[in-house]
């Protein structure tokens, strides 16, 4: 069974069906509660950060949502383990430009690696905040902004 | 039920073919299929006899409307007033001055709660709301309720969707100001028995309000039997332009009633010391109204008076009929809202997949549904759910269509299974 479309690829289908790093870090040093009121996709992510270095040691989430949040969170998730706070960022801002078309990955440099697999979001405006509400909570938790943040 | 597309008598009331080809729009392929479009709950298409009117009107009768003694200023003035009368008249209004226009039901019921509650509501009075109101009949009555002291009360809903009508006479009183529901649910179509609770809401002293956007498109109305005070309506949502709706209101009370939009038109005379207001309804129409619009109304209503709101209404309820059965065939699907009065709209919950990736999937196949909380977030907790998909029908929907719906919903659930 398939679609014609880039939206639904297999690595994205089996990261919404077994969701990585999916639990709560208890004495997490950084967490942000995100919520599309769009569509009650609701995540809370989690982070160990090594301060010093500035190295997230541990990341991990726990919510409910339609399959591209939960896989983009998933993805996001693995791809940030070990990984230093200001690539964190700027993956982000990489992702972000990414998804919304503003961001060729197959013509510019850019540093997303698997997280291209997103690349297809661009052609359905109406999901992009699906795949960018992990993003936004990282951002919101590496700020330490506990309040939580919305996609809207 | 091969010929579905008629209603059991065997006559055909609604030739869908024939009334297809009155819609441009259903004609076009989306993403390379045929566009199959089943989110009418949330906007209908127009007949080209109401494009072609406002585009006769815009390019050859546009004036501006209520001043100016001129040709075209009185013409257009002519053809909105007659707007308002073919609006009185398919509500069953008493009188045409008692429809006051606006934006839609959105911008009406802010009208009522804002002018109405300045006028009646005081500290410690109540309001009832349902569980299942569109975020626009619930908003403004939150708002209301928080300025000026008074308390908003909700009247629950049973499991297959309908109001608990035990518990609404309990929260009936003297202290109730305004009841204000839907007469159909835009999350579930639920139809609610607005003329026991409008009787029942008088009894007590109260004045009603029912929010007829989802009503106004697929039945035939009487306000005047509802017995209702206020009912409000969205153009976009039955076959007019989008930017044109209102408020039918009984005349007493507007009369009453101060204005909400101050400016332009809606005074008698204006001194640098006071105002004071034009009588209702241009009292609560500031400003240049939106014309075209008016007119593409009055065009839609004529076009649906010809196929006949009780011919429509009968064959939206065969579609109800027919998807029902569909859908409760599928596997792993769960209709939210089995009320026993339903307009032809099915709520629905597909286990394996959220809405929103069903709608995403259904569009592949060319399929137009809504996805989501409906703006009726309280409903969606009501029933424990994060939001459904949605397919809203009109008389332009056939039973092939939701074959097809049927068929890419089990697709997309045989796509999230593996």
């Amino acid at each position: 069974m398939s679609y014609d479309n880039e939206l639904y690829q297999q690595v994205i289908l089996d990261h919404n069906r077994n969701p990585r790093n999916f639990h709560e870090i208890k004495d997490a040093s950084h967490s942000c509660h995100g919520v599309n009121p769009l569509c009650g996709d609701d995540i809370t992510v989690y982070l160990n950060v090594a301060e010093e270095e500035g190295l997230i040691k541990e990341v991990s989430f726990l919510g409910s949502g339609c399959a591209i949040s939960k896989a983009s969170t998933s993805l996001m998730t693995t791809f940030l383990k070990g990984k230093n706070i200001e690539i964190a960022r700027k993956t982000k801002e990489e992702f972000h430009k990414m998804i919304l078309g503003e961001l060729d990955p197959e013509q510019e440099e850019h540093s997303l690696g698997k997280l291209t697999l997103f690349m297809g979001i661009r052609e359905y405006p109406s999901r992009t905040k699906c795949a960018s509400l992990a993003w936004h909570a990282l951002i919101c938790a590496l700020d330490k902004k506990n309040e939580g943040i919305s996609t809207e | 039920m091969s010929d579905s597309n008629t209603v059991a008598t065997g006559n055909p009331v609604i030739d869908v073919e024939k009334i297809r080809k009155d819609f441009p729009i259903l004609s076009q392929t989306v993403r390379g299929k045929p566009l199959i479009y089943l989110d009418n709950g949330a906007t209908t298409h127009k007949p080209l006899r109401v494009i072609e009117r406002m585009r006769k009107f815009d390019s050859e009768e546009y004036g501006t409307v209520r001043r100016g003694a001129y040709k075209l200023c009185e013409h257009s003035t002519q053809l909105y007033e007659n707007g308002r009368k073919k609006v009185a008249q398919f509500l069953g209004a008493d009188k045409s001055g008692e429809i006051v226009f606006t934006s839609g039901t959105t911008q009406a019921i802010n009208l009522v709660a804002h002018s109405f509650g300045k006028r009646f509501i005081n500290r410690d009075d109540e309001i009832i709301i349902s569980n299942i109101e569109h975020h626009a009949n619930t908003v403004p009555w939150q708002i209301l309720c928080e300025e000026r002291g008074a308390k908003l009360k909700v009247i629950p809903v049973n499991d297959e969707g309908e109001l608990v009508m035990e518990e609404y006479d309990k929260l009936l009183s003297n202290k109730t100001r305004i009841v204000a529901v839907n007469h159909v649910s835009n999350a579930l179509g639920t139809i609610n028995p607005v003329k026991e609770i409008t009787q029942k809401a008088h009894a007590a002293g109260s004045k009603v309000l029912i929010d007829g956007a989802q009503s106004t498109p697929h039945m035939k109305l009487d306000v005047q039997d509802i017995g209702c005070d206020f009912y409000t309506f969205s153009g976009h949502k039955m076959y007019a332009p989008s930017g044109i709706g209102g408020v039918y209101g009984k005349m007493e009370l507007w009369e009453e009633m101060p204005p909400y939009v101050t400016g332009g038109d809606m005074i008698m005379q204006v001194t640098l010391e006071k105002t004071t207001y034009a009588k209702p309804p241009a009292r609560f129409e500031a400003g240049t109204p939106p014309i075209s619009q008016v007119i593409g109304l009055g065009e839609a209503i004529e076009y649906l008076n010809e196929i006949g709101m009780d011919n429509i209404a009968a064959y939206e309820n065969s579609l109800l009929e027919y998807g029902t059965s569909l859908f409760n065939d599928i596997e792993g699907v769960r209709i939210i809202g089995n009320a026993r009065h339903k307009a032809a709209l099915i709520s629905f919950y597909v286990d394996a997949a959220h809405p929103h990736d069903v709608v995403t999937l259904l569009d592949q196949d060319g399929i137009s549904c809504r996805g989501g909380h409906h703006c009726a977030q309280p409903t969606m907790i009501r029933y424990g759910v994060p939001a459904t998909t949605r397919a809203s029908m009109a008389f332009y929907n056939k039973t092939e269509e939701l074959d097809a719906l049927a068929e890419s919903i089990k697709k997309c659930i045989r796509f999230f299974s593996e």
